[in-house]
């Protein structure tokens, strides 16, 4: 017989962190080898530049240097960390994974490690894996990590997606906690949609602009609501609302049926661009460190990508 | 609905969704060429069309709906009363 799962207490983010590469590339720019411009960008996707990532920045390198940086912004201990999660779609090559060279590289050396990928919602399936692990005493703390270096995979001669995509990466230190800090996961698929979102048979990515904004505009909003139902949280109530930084049309759409009238909508995406599975800790990272919330503010998080599949958690801000 | 009731509600479906006056919603403009809208804007008027008419626009239709006039006999086929 096996034994019961001896404790089962509450979890939240202990800490963030925020990896963003340095080269900047502005609209201006791409549209010196695109047929773009800054104003037509900008009308269609709010994005106004994103970062790309240097040679130096590998997708474990930009997950590691954002867990550095939530590690210390929780205050835990690198050796302490039982888990290290890593969500993430862009990897070179896919075996072996990242999650076990973060742990390593940050000196979790007791630390299990296991991938997602769940394109832009990874992070938040991730964080209810983290979530669960702590809540059921599997471990004290778990890292999770969002890397993406999409760059590697954009076909720069192909408009539509070469205005979109980015890399960057964003980290949470999760934790045993109090009270309920991340609120239960609510997700869902359309794999009859799978062709909106993929790869060619090159190996670069393709979007079916038109069809994935109408999918998000019509589904998600209610996927918002879901998500404040399940924790019990009155949209009135959310500090921040923190969507997959897809596109600020997207953004605001899904922001606007929601009606979360007091909280301040993560707009990321403008000088980030898309960065898939990295945008939501992105994103939340950036409104605490320029104040727009506060420890305590109640955040929705909701992520939605190739699959496609979606998923979204109402958290506590560290 | 008459024609031009139907009109002027594709012209304030336009209107919200764009910003461009209903007054220039008219059945020979075109939304690319002298209308300015973008592939995402037909997307928004298109899902607000689905709200208001009770019909279904489904993306291959709808990336044959080029002008005003292309909607209107597109909404008569579908059944919404002109």
């Amino acid at each position: 017989m096996i034994r019961a799962t001896a404790v089962e207490r509450h979890s939240r983010i202990l800490g963030l962190g925020e990896y963003r590469p340095a080269k900047v590339v502005s609209n201006d720019d791409l549209a010196l080898t695109l047929d773009t411009n800054d104003e037509w960008i900008q009308q269609r996707t709010g994005i106004a530049s994103r970062r790309i990532a240097g040679d130096e920045d590998s997708v474990v390198a930009m997950a590691t240097a954002a867990t550095t940086k939530a590690l210390a912004d929780s205050g835990v201990d690198p050796g302490r960390v039982g888990q290290v999660i890593v969500a993430t779609c862009s990897m070179t090559k896919h075996v072996p994974g990242a999650s076990a060279q973060v742990a390593h590289a940050i000196g979790a050396t007791a630390a299990g490690a296991y991938d997602v990928n769940a394109a832009c919602a990874g992070f938040c399936y991730a964080l209810a894996a983290a979530s669960d692990a702590i809540r059921t005493g599997q471990t004290e703390y778990v890292v999770v990590a969002a890397a993406e270096r999409l760059s590697d995979w954009v076909d720069w001669t192909e408009r539509s997606s070469a205005i979109l995509f980015a890399d960057g990466a964003g980290a949470v230190v999760v934790g045993p906690a109090a009270a309920p800090g991340i609120g239960p996961l609510v997700c869902g698929s359309d794999g009859g949609a799978a062709d909106l979102i993929g790869m060619t048979d090159h190996r670069l990515l393709r979007l079916d602009g038109p069809a994935v904004f109408r999918w998000a505009t019509t589904e998600m909003g209610h996927a918002a609501r879901r998500v404040c139902d399940a924790a019990g949280v009155d949209p009135a109530d959310l500090g921040a609302v923190v969507l997959h930084q897809a596109n600020l049309r997207i953004v605001a759409s899904i922001a606007k049926q929601l009606g979360a009238t007091n909280a301040v909508v993560a707009d990321d995406v403008i000088e980030t661009g898309n960065t898939s599975a990295a945008s939501v800790p992105l994103a939340l990272a950036r409104l605490r460190r320029e104040g727009k919330v506060a420890t305590g503010d109640l955040a929705l998080t909701l992520a939605f990508g190739a699959g496609l599949t979606w998923a979204g958690s109402v958290v506590t801000v560290p | 609905m008459s024609d031009e009731n139907l009109l002027a509600a594709l012209g304030e479906i336009v209107q919200e969704a764009t910003g461009i006056p209903a007054v220039r919603v008219v059945p020979a403009a075109s939304f690319v060429d002298d209308l300015d809208i973008d592939s995402l804007s037909m997307v928004e008027i298109a899902t607000m069309a689905e709200d208001r008419f009770h019909v279904s626009i489904p993306d291959p239709e709808l990336a044959k709906l080029k002008t005003v006039g292309d909607v209107l006999e597109f909404l008569a086929a579908a059944g919404v009363p002109a």
